[in-house]
């Protein structure tokens, strides 16, 4: 149980800056999601936190003490690794065991957490094979079960799912976010795949270029991204954008031959809509449809609206071909606007 | 500990041990064929170089490396992708394959001259299939093409191993997807060899040919075995000199020239071999 | 047209089936190759010294102990193959003690000074390293250590270092960095996750290297010549007395040289091509 903050850090590796001034505080028991494109910074923070990185610069704070000149052992920290990596020569028993024999435990009570925790991860039947024997999934379990049977304050987790084929990562998705919330852990979780973060976080950093772009609750970075690189990330596929100018009136805006209302603002804007809150209409924009993609549960059309490309999800049941045009109104209160100058969302 | 420093801790006795033992003894060879005890001179290089024995072993020592090295590599390469493409009995087959890596050149001098001996093996095959009346003495003055042919079969029975086995591990680097892509473009397994297994191999051939090639030059033993001073080499002149001259001077003054020809072989064959950059596996 | 594609793959399966004698025949000959010169040397070993000087030979060994009997009782030889036995031991433990912890160095840490420090140990490569023995040999009298097991052991220790960092160092390397990271996550320091992760999965490598350094201090005959006296190794004795010695002595002694040899490539044979494949880069 403990608070994490970082304050102002920053990691360079020779010339590169892969970090910028990062600050951040994630709360007791809060799922938080590092998610970001590689080579974003995700892992160098998280390794910073860690401990197996130092920062160039800045302050890492856990349950109130200052760790960043601290080893990674007395951090009360553990970490899943992307490669698992289950140690090959030591049983799966030993492999769970392992924090708890560095720590010297009695050997009852070692016997009792790994067990424990095994059937935590439903690997209980495994305890006497080597990580040879296992499956990329088992080992995975492996991998969690040894960090949580330290019983940490915070546990990191570095693309963990990110080995194990779709279903697997979907099975082991809801598993991991049901037992990390019943362990009462602080959780730091890095990923590239923003579905997996949409499902498990609390709340989720968005990373880009060594700097954190938002740091919101799923629902509000998917809503109301806080940056064209946000809206033009989250999202499969993202939100669509169209150069807004003033139309006269305050606040409202001519996008694309349409009027439509927005915020007060002297200059010109970016419009953005995500795909699916897009209708067909009587009156809206008009697309002209170059790639139709039926994806079973929805339509996905691709087009082009004024040379711009712009994607609408479409119900199933529409009748749409190539080249079609179609005409398609924004949903109320969907629409979003940023500053091309600043990248910045405006209300 | 502060972590900065550790390597520089885990370094420092390689380093140590590589200084006084690599660096310093090679300061000294050179103070000792540059100089007679007063100062600077060149008179060591002299002496060596107009000896009437010189030209002779560095002939010998130069033609027996450009007869041995372009067999090995010819050998290792066939050996190498014969050892690839095998499915049963492969482990069996390079260790066997494998055994002369272990042997050192002067057994294996030995071994040959079982074989070449005037008693020896060879005789006895040809004097039992009634090709010759009496056994001939293969290894004498009379008749230094065989001399030359013996100590070159040792060398290669020997030191081909050391080839192989470079190449077989360069060879495992390559994915199987290349050789894939090749077939379906239509390439036939000669073209595979040429075009995929070569250029790709380029790394190892460089590593495999710059260690044979230095230690082609410090062929000793096994001429000793087989020629003794019936085929003089640079090697064996070195050591003529240090203990049967006792001109510390002038074996140094030859150490170097193996030295220079060893270097510049290296530079020639890293450079006809170099791998563009980014143009790795 | 039914019988025409039938003739071609008849034909087809004609030329591959004799393409696999000719490699099955080519695979046999190679090892024939690398076989049969060892098993001529067994025949001279396992004969009686006048069968071995006889003419011709018999190509069946009588399985007589009489050249070895000889060989064991030749003065001197006994101590000589002690003295390689140890130089060869001396040289194994020093070369890992103070190799691997470069290779790990190497294989775990960017500093500063990383590529020169490589460069070192590749520079050695590019070097007739025996040759250091002639000054060295002048330096181990100046300390008091020439002719002793010691200074022969630190030459040999010079000859088998850069090999045991290159192997440490890919045998490291072979061990994801995230198992050591993981070990320190779950409460080790670097010492500690070493002792517990590192070296049990290394060890049978760093076995193999070590044997590795004790054949190549085993094998050596120019340093051990030039450095020992009358502490001779093995290879020194019988390369002293080539001239003078017996032939029966020569092929039992070379026999003794080989035996390690095949027990050390059967040894290290899982390792030998991972060893090079890395140390290749």
């Amino acid at each position: 149980m403990a608070v994490i903050e970082i304050k102002n850090v920053a990691k360079r590796f020779g010339d590169y800056q892969a970090l910028h001034d990062i600050n951040l505080t994630i709360d007791d028991q809060e799922f938080m999601v590092l998610l970001g494109a590689s080579g974003c910074g995700k892992s160098t923070l998280l390794r910073i936190i860690c401990g197996l990185e130092t920062a160039s610069e800045g302050e890492v704070w856990i349950g109130g003490k200052r760790v960043d000149h601290l080893p990674p052992k007395d951090r009360g920290i553990s970490m899943v690794f992307q490669n698992y990596a289950v140690f090959p020569h030591l049983t799966v028993f030993e492999n769970i065991g392992f924090g708890l024999r560095m720590q010297k435990l009695p050997n009852d009570q070692v016997k009792r957490r790994v067990e424990r925790t095994a059937g935590l991860m439903h690997i209980d039947q495994l305890l006497k094979r080597y990580s040879g024997e296992l499956s990329g999934g088992q080992r995975q379990r492996v991998a969690v079960a040894r960090a949580l049977a330290m019983e940490p304050d915070v546990i990191l987790m570095d693309e963990p799912l990110s080995n194990l084929d779709a279903l697997l990562r979907m099975e082991m998705r809801a598993e991991l976010k049901g037992v990390l919330a019943e362990s009462n852990t602080t959780a730091i979780y890095v990923t590239h795949d923003q579905v997996e973060a949409m499902s498990m976080a609390d709340r989720i950093s968005v990373m880009h270029e060594g700097k954190i772009v938002q740091a919101a609750s799923p629902i509000e970075v998917y809503r109301d991204p806080a940056a064209e690189f946000v809206a033009g990330f989250i999202g499969n596929p993202p939100m669509n954008f169209l150069p807004a100018t003033p139309a006269g009136a305050a606040g409202q805006w001519s996008v694309a031959g349409q009027t439509l209302h927005g915020p007060n603002a002297g200059k010109d804007l970016k419009f953005a809509i995500r795909p699916e809150d897009l209708t067909l209409a009587d009156q809206g924009f008009q697309a002209r449809a170059k790639v139709v993609e039926p994806l079973g549960a929805h339509l996905l059309v691709t087009c082009e609206v004024e040379g711009h490309q712009f994607r609408a999800i479409l119900d199933s049941e529409t009748q749409v071909r190539m080249g079609d045009t179609l005409t398609l109104a924004p949903q109320d209160g969907r629409g979003r606007w940023f500053d091309p100058a600043t990248t910045l969302a405006v209300s | 500990m502060n972590p900065r420093l550790l390597p520089y801790v885990l370094i420092l006795p390689v380093t140590l041990f590589l200084c006084l033992f690599f660096l310093y003894p090679f300061v000294l060879v050179a103070q000792q064929a540059f100089s007679d005890g007063s100062g600077f001179t060149l008179d060591n290089f002299r002496d060596v170089t107009s000896h009437w024995k010189f030209p002779i072993s560095l002939k010998n020592t130069f033609l027996l490396a450009l007869a041995v090295v372009p067999i090995q590599l010819a050998l290792s390469l066939l050996m190498a992708t014969m050892v690839n493409r095998m499915k049963r009995g492969r482990d069996l087959i390079l260790y066997i394959w494998t055994i002369p890596l272990g042997i050192s050149d002067l057994a294996a001098g030995i071994i040959w001259l079982a074989i070449f001996e005037q008693s020896g093996f060879l005789n006895s095959m040809m004097g039992g299939l009634g090709l010759i009346d009496s056994p001939t003495n293969f290894l004498s003055y009379q008749s230094p093409m065989m001399v030359f042919v013996a100590i070159m079969l040792a060398e290669v029975w020997r030191a081909t191993a050391i080839m192989l086995v470079i190449l077989v591990a360069g060879i495992g680097l390559i994915p199987k997807e290349y050789y894939e892509a090749g077939e379906v473009f239509g390439a036939t397994a000669w073209q595979r060899f040429l075009k995929i297994t070569l250029p790709m191999l380029r790394p190892s051939l460089q590593t495999a040919l710059v260690l044979r090639v230095i230690l082609a030059f410090e062929v000793f033993a096994v001429v000793q075995a087989l020629g003794g001073t019936l085929f003089p080499v640079l090697m064996g002149e070195t050591y003529e000199y240090q203990f049967t001259l006792l001109n510390a001077g002038a074996a140094a003054a030859i150490a170097l020239i193996i030295l220079g020809i060893s270097i510049a072989f290296t530079l020639i064959i890293m450079r006809a071999l170099r791998v563009p950059k980014g143009a790795t596996i | 047209m039914t019988a025409e594609t039938t003739d071609v793959a008849e034909v087809g399966a004609n030329t591959r089936k004799a393409g696999q004698y000719v490699y099955i025949a080519a695979v046999v000959l190679l090892c024939a190759w690398v076989i049969v010169p060892l098993y001529f040397l067994l025949i001279n070993t396992l004969s009686s010294p006048e069968a071995v000087n006889s003419y011709p030979k018999p190509f069946i060994p009588e399985f007589d102990l009489g050249s070895l009997t000889f060989f064991a009782n030749f003065a001197g030889i006994l101590t000589a193959l002690k003295n390689s036995i140890l130089v060869a031991a001396l040289t194994m433990v020093m070369s890992i003690a103070i190799g691997a912890p470069a290779g790990y160095a190497l294989s775990r840490f960017e500093f500063r000074g990383k590529e020169l420090f490589r460069l070192l140990i590749l520079l050695t490569r590019a070097f007739p390293l025996p040759l250091l023995a002639l000054p060295l040999a002048v330096m181990f009298i100046r300390v008091g250590i020439d002719d002793t097991i010691f200074g022969l052991a630190l030459v040999h220790t010079t000859l088998a270092i850069p090999f045991a960092v290159l192997i440490t160092f890919s045998l490291f390397s072979g061990i994801p960095i995230e198992l050591e990271e993981a070990a320190w996550t779950l409460g080790c320091n670097r010492l500690t996750a070493f002792q517990k992760v590192i070296l049990p999965l290394v060890l049978p490598g760093i076995t193999a290297s070590a044997i590795f350094a004790f054949v190549i201090s085993w094998n050596e005959v120019f340093a051990a010549a030039v450095l020992t006296i009358e502490n001779r190794t093995l290879t020194a004795f019988l390369l002293q007395n080539l001239d003078t010695s017996p032939l029966h002595l020569k092929f039992a002694g070379g026999f003794i040289l080989v035996v390690p040899a095949l027990i050390f490539i059967f040894a290290v044979r899982k390792y030998l091509f991972a060893m090079w494949g890395i140390a290749n880069r």
